[in-house]
């Protein structure tokens, strides 16, 4: 029998994902389409989100959409019907997208001049985190029913994220959400993460939302 | 569940380098994976053994190495090693203070290969 050998391999188990999502930042880049990722928990708020923000840069900027879910089109149904083009990614049982899905993603999107794409990720606060979709901006929403202890108890997506969106702060009267524990929390792991809060809701905190995301279009743009 | 692709990757990459070094078959992977990711070292080496079946690496065993989170102070700038479980109520061992910035804790990284 042979003798066993050690080779040194020293590889990012992740590398495939990050050179394909590295080419489509690149290429969106090149067209100055900006590509958001918005990952949260399921019923967090995420399609109310998106239909705000369509309303918020109405006449501004054009707006695509790609939606992701296990098996269903009810999110991408109502994204045209209020008036955005939207395909939908059946993941057919997986719990994210990586980077070749929102390839697909984008090759199904039939008009190519947008200023914006959001990707509406599958509602679960642990693999999309994982996972490099080629977003430019990653976004998370957080939403007061769910509780200020998240941040313990999935670090990773929490740690990725450019802005987290606390939603449905018109509950907070009704809980014992901590937002300045919440803060703290999310601070160790993300000292640059931006948080507002907001509720799709009443639209309280809705503008700063939409400033935030004009200034990072018209940042990207230059 | 994303145990799977992340596995697939995993296989992918030790059959290259298995070609590469022209083993006839692989024992053992050694992995580093950082503690804040919650990826199942029993999941991961389940699906590997699904995965790898029929191919040269059926039956290599991962060996997983846990890597620490590590935070420095934002203070004082030393760096401690810290758990998930403590990162929403941090200490620094020297001075104190309870704002830090994450260091490592977040990899993936297939670090070497036993092969025949």
């Amino acid at each position: 029998m042979a003798g066993v050998k050690l080779i040194e391999v020293k590889e990012e188990i992740m590398a495939d994902n990050a050179k394909q999502a590295e080419t489509i930042r690149g290429e969106l880049h090149g067209k100055k389409t900006m590509l958001l990722n918005l990952m949260s928990s399921p019923g967090s708020g995420k399609t109310s989100l998106i239909l705000r923000t369509m309303d918020g840069l109405k006449g501004s900027f054009n707006l695509g959409v790609i939606e992701a879910d296990i098996d269903s089109t009810v999110d991408a149904e109502k994204v045209v019907a209020a008036g955005a083009p939207a395909v939908q990614l059946k993941t057919g049982g997986f719990c994210h997208l990586d980077a070749t899905m929102v390839r697909q993603g984008l090759d199904a999107l039939t008009e190519k001049n947008f200023d914006l794409i959001i990707i509406e990720n599958v509602g679960n606060l642990v693999c999309p985190a994982e996972f490099d979709t080629g977003a430019h901006k990653n976004v998370m929403i957080l939403s007061v029913p769910e509780g200020d202890d998240k941040p313990l108890k999935y670090p990773l997506m929490f740690s990725v994220c450019d802005l987290l969106l606390i939603n449905k702060t018109d509950y907070l009267a009704l809980s014992d959400f901590d937002i300045n524990a919440l803060r703290k929390r999310v601070l160790v792991l993300n000292p640059k993460i931006v948080i507002l809060e907001i509720s799709c809701k009443t639209g309280a905190g809705i503008d700063d939302w939409i400033d935030w995301l004009k200034k990072e279009i018209e940042d990207f743009k230059k | 569940m994303h145990e799977m692709p992340i596995t697939e990757s995993i296989l992918n990459i030790v059959l290259k380098h298995a070609v590469m070094n022209k083993a006839s078959k692989v024992m053992a992977v050694h992995l580093q994976i950082g503690r804040l990711s919650d990826l199942e070292d029993e999941w991961l080496q389940r699906y590997f053994d699904y995965l790898s079946k029929g191919t040269i690496a059926e039956g290599a065993k991962l060996e997983i190495e846990r890597m620490p989170i590590v935070v420095r102070c934002d203070a004082c700038s030393t760096s401690y090693e810290t758990q998930v479980d403590k990162i929403g109520n941090l200490v620094c061992p020297s001075c104190g203070a309870e704002s830090g910035t994450l260091v490592s804790g977040r990899e993936y990284y297939i670090k070497s290969m036993e092969v025949q």
